[in-house]
């Protein structure tokens, strides 16, 4: 390592990732164990329902679509892309239209949602301003995704995935301790911009509203239908 | 056989007044809250009416409860995976105008209102945004006493398979109040409907609560529930319901609704009944045999094996006295006066009703009224309120037992008539209905009395055997909502604080000192 540790790439992408996925684990976790009574996905489709099956499904499945497609884009390892006979061009348009289509998802339902929390006399008056803030801030962290695509688009045109390989051997350099930040600055800035962006919404998580992601109850699926709950140990319920 | 014991309820229709009493108190105690004031745990409904929520019996609409699928029991609403897929946007979800938008009166104006031509008023808020409201078109009991158009009144899902087209008329018209709450199901769709499991169902004594810190506000409960008893607290983002004052029943008082009903017509007591055979019983084919296979789910706190198998079940002995003098088991099974609101849901519930008896149908008929054997006393079918009507709320159409509870009642009044106007006791009302002399004494005393003792047979909890760690326990408040009770709070928190306690309105009158 011979950069300057004091430089703003150095911030963002080398030291800033460790920062947002601490806040991100030690947050959730604290926040699980003292505060579980604020821990709600915060619905408020009690007072207005127009709208939103369709508000809501758009932007939940966009959004959802998109972490997983960034997860498995972004830390997969090559050699399993080798294995599927996939060409990192080839990648490189998957993640562009997939992630163009679920993008263009996420962000309808969520202007829908955004129109619907702040000119909704009910839901405005209900929101508390982490609310807003954070819907808005994943709307721009969206946004600049959104812009990403085009960018790709120029290189997939000039037959390069040359940024899309760099980005991911950043992510896999953060989660390999091993922090390359270096390779981040090459790119272009609305990649750098959208970067940032997205690692503030873990630094926000714990602190808003977002924690119901963890909470996804997959484990109703297997559960029985009824619950008893004893106060005491009796041998049945061991 | 596995012992249960179910804290229950019967709630008699004939005495009630429609006062609210119950409402108030309830509302009082629990629901006085930021986030909850459209929520009533306890709301009274005068029938026939749509009711809290609109059309709340509408389960076509709404899809609460249960239904059967090939013989087996699913909820109306769908299983577990097309909860999960409908958990960004719930359909079946009401909305807070099927309940009402809860509102206050901007009462500060009238006191400092500058000085003006006309009186100051006192306009409505609305108590979720404090705007002031144009007009209120809806509240918790817009429809009291048959107020509002018949046509309106008349969407009543009870008045299928009634002749309604005469009883728009003042002259026919007929009116019952039916108090509600939370019904304690045996087979709780709210429970079962709960994506998180923070719904559960007490193994003590029955009581249905929300486990507040588990709650993640997916908000299927409230769909799900056939009465629409659980509630959506806006302002925590969690579900809230009838907690049957536990608080209150654990220490052997009852609910404070039953406690303040001027009236006395709530009953508080304890069933045994047989864990085991919950899902069979509500699996039941044909829905008019419910109520039948609900009576038969009770275990006869008087047997032998009963008492065994309770004593097994670890079931205190004071417990068992208590259900052997349940006003429950009285009313509902040796007396068979009391049924299950809407059997049809399949959820078991457990605030059983004594139908209402009303007046004769019209003075024009009077003269061929059909009378019991003493010629005095009309019999059921003669009264103003249709028997099919009752049947539709207790016994999913049934008419039969409902007739038999109601002539029974009669018969009980007739007996008393001929004691008290004739000096002596005439019995032949008694046996057409088939009960003893000694059954409707007991009957008179619970129903017409109705004291204190004899209305709440409660138990108190035994803490002190069934907690398991009664030291852990130590210190708690027993009820609270958030974080109370946890060690370690401090005036300063890193996440979301909850919202302001009281609306303010938007807009705030000038004050007249300028």
């Amino acid at each position: 390592m011979n950069e300057d540790i004091f430089s703003w790439n150095y911030f963002l992408f080398g030291l800033y990732p460790y920062i947002a996925l601490t806040v991100f684990v030690v947050g959730s976790w604290v926040r699980f164990d003292r505060e579980q009574y604020g821990w709600t996905s915060a619905s408020s489709q009690i007072l207005s329902t127009a709208n939103m099956r369709l508000a809501s499904n758009l932007f939940h499945i966009g959004v959802i679509g998109i972490f997983f497609g960034h997860l498995v884009g972004l830390l997969a390892p090559y050699a399993l892309w080798g294995m599927i006979g996939l060409s990192s061009l080839g990648k490189q348009s998957i993640a562009m239209y997939g992630g163009g289509f679920l993008g263009v998802l996420a962000m309808i339902g969520g202007l829908m949602l955004l129109s619907r929390r702040l000119t909704n006399r009910r839901v405005r008056a209900t929101s508390r301003g982490s609310d807003i803030f954070i819907l808005i801030w994943v709307l721009v962290t969206l946004f600049f995704g959104l812009a990403t695509t085009f960018t790709t688009f120029h290189h997939a045109a000039e037959g390069s995935a040359d940024t899309m390989m760099s980005l991911a051997q950043w992510a896999k350099s953060i989660v390999l301790f091993d922090a390359k930040p270096e390779l981040v600055a090459k790119v272009e800035p609305v990649f750098q911009i959208h970067l940032a962006l997205g690692l503030t919404l873990f630094l926000l998580f714990p602190f808003t509203r977002l924690v119901h992601i963890w909470s996804f109850p997959i484990g109703y699926l297997t559960r029985s239908y009824q619950i008893v709950r004893t106060k005491r140990n009796l041998p049945a319920a061991r | 056989m596995k012992v249960r014991a179910q804290f229950a309820f019967v709630f008699n229709m004939d005495k009630c007044i429609g006062c609210h009493t119950c409402s108030v108190t309830c509302k009082n105690t629990w629901t006085n809250r930021k986030g909850v004031e459209y929520v009533w745990f306890n709301n009274v409904e005068s029938k026939p009416g749509i009711g809290y929520p609109k059309n709340w019996e509408d389960q076509e609409r709404w899809k609460g409860g249960w239904e059967l699928r090939d013989g087996k029991l699913e909820l109306k609403s769908g299983g577990r995976a097309s909860k999960l897929l409908n958990i960004f946007a719930n359909p079946d979800l009401p909305e807070i105008d099927d309940y009402y938008e809860p509102f206050t009166y901007n009462y500060a104006r009238l006191q400092n209102a500058p000085l003006s031509e006309a009186a100051p008023t006192a306009r409505p808020l609305s108590m979720i945004t404090g705007d002031p409201m144009e007009k209120i078109t809806w509240g918790p009991n817009w429809e009291d006493d048959l107020a509002g158009e018949f046509a309106k009144r008349s969407v009543d899902k009870n008045l299928e398979n009634v002749q309604k087209d005469m009883l728009g008329q003042f002259e026919n018209t007929f009116n019952l109040y039916l108090p509600r709450i939370c019904n304690h199901c045996m087979n709780p769709a709210c429970v079962a409907a709960c994506p998180s499991g923070s719904l559960y169902k007490r193994e003590e004594d029955g009581i249905v609560l929300v486990d507040q810190d588990k709650c993640r506000g997916w908000r299927f409960c409230q769909s799900a529930c056939p009465y629409k008893k659980v509630f959506y607290n806006w302002e925590s983002g969690k579900a809230e319901k009838c907690i049957a004052c536990y608080p209150r029943v654990e220490s052997g008082m009852p609910t404070i609704c039953s406690e303040s009903c001027v009236g006395r017509i709530r009953y508080n007591g304890i069933m045994l009944y047989d864990a085991d055979r919950i899902e069979e019983l509500a699996s039941t084919a044909n829905e008019q045999d419910l109520y039948e296979a609900h009576c038969k789910i009770f275990l006869d706190p008087n047997d032998p094996a009963v008492i065994a198998a309770a004593r097994a079940e670890g079931i205190n002995e004071d417990w068992i006295i208590a259900a052997q003098k349940s006003p429950i088991w009285k009313m509902a099974i040796e007396w068979k006066i009391a049924f299950p609101l809407h059997p049809e849901f399949r959820t078991l519930p457990m605030v059983w009703y004594v139908p209402p008896l009303s007046p004769v149908q019209s003075q024009i008929d009077q003269g061929s009224l059909p009378v019991g054997p003493d010629g005095a006393i009309p019999l059921a079918s003669a009264l103003r309120t249709p028997v099919k009507y009752l049947a539709n709320l207790m016994t999913a159409g049934k008419e039969e037992p409902v007739r038999n509870a109601m002539n029974r009642m009669i018969a009980m009044r007739s007996y008393y008539r001929t004691l008290n106007v004739e000096g002596k006791a005439d019995t032949r009302a008694l046996e057409t209905v088939g009960l003893t002399e000694d059954q409707v004494k007991e009957m008179y005393r619970y129903l017409a009395l109705a004291a204190y003792e004899d209305r709440f047979v409660i138990p108190t909890s035994h803490q002190e055997e069934r907690m398991d760690d009664a030291y852990g326990f130590q210190g708690q408040n027993g009820f609270t909502f958030g974080n109370d009770s946890s060690l370690g709070i401090s005036k300063i928190t890193l996440f979301p604080r909850r919202r302001k306690e009281t609306p303010e309105p938007a807009e705030l009158a000038p004050s007249a000192d300028k």
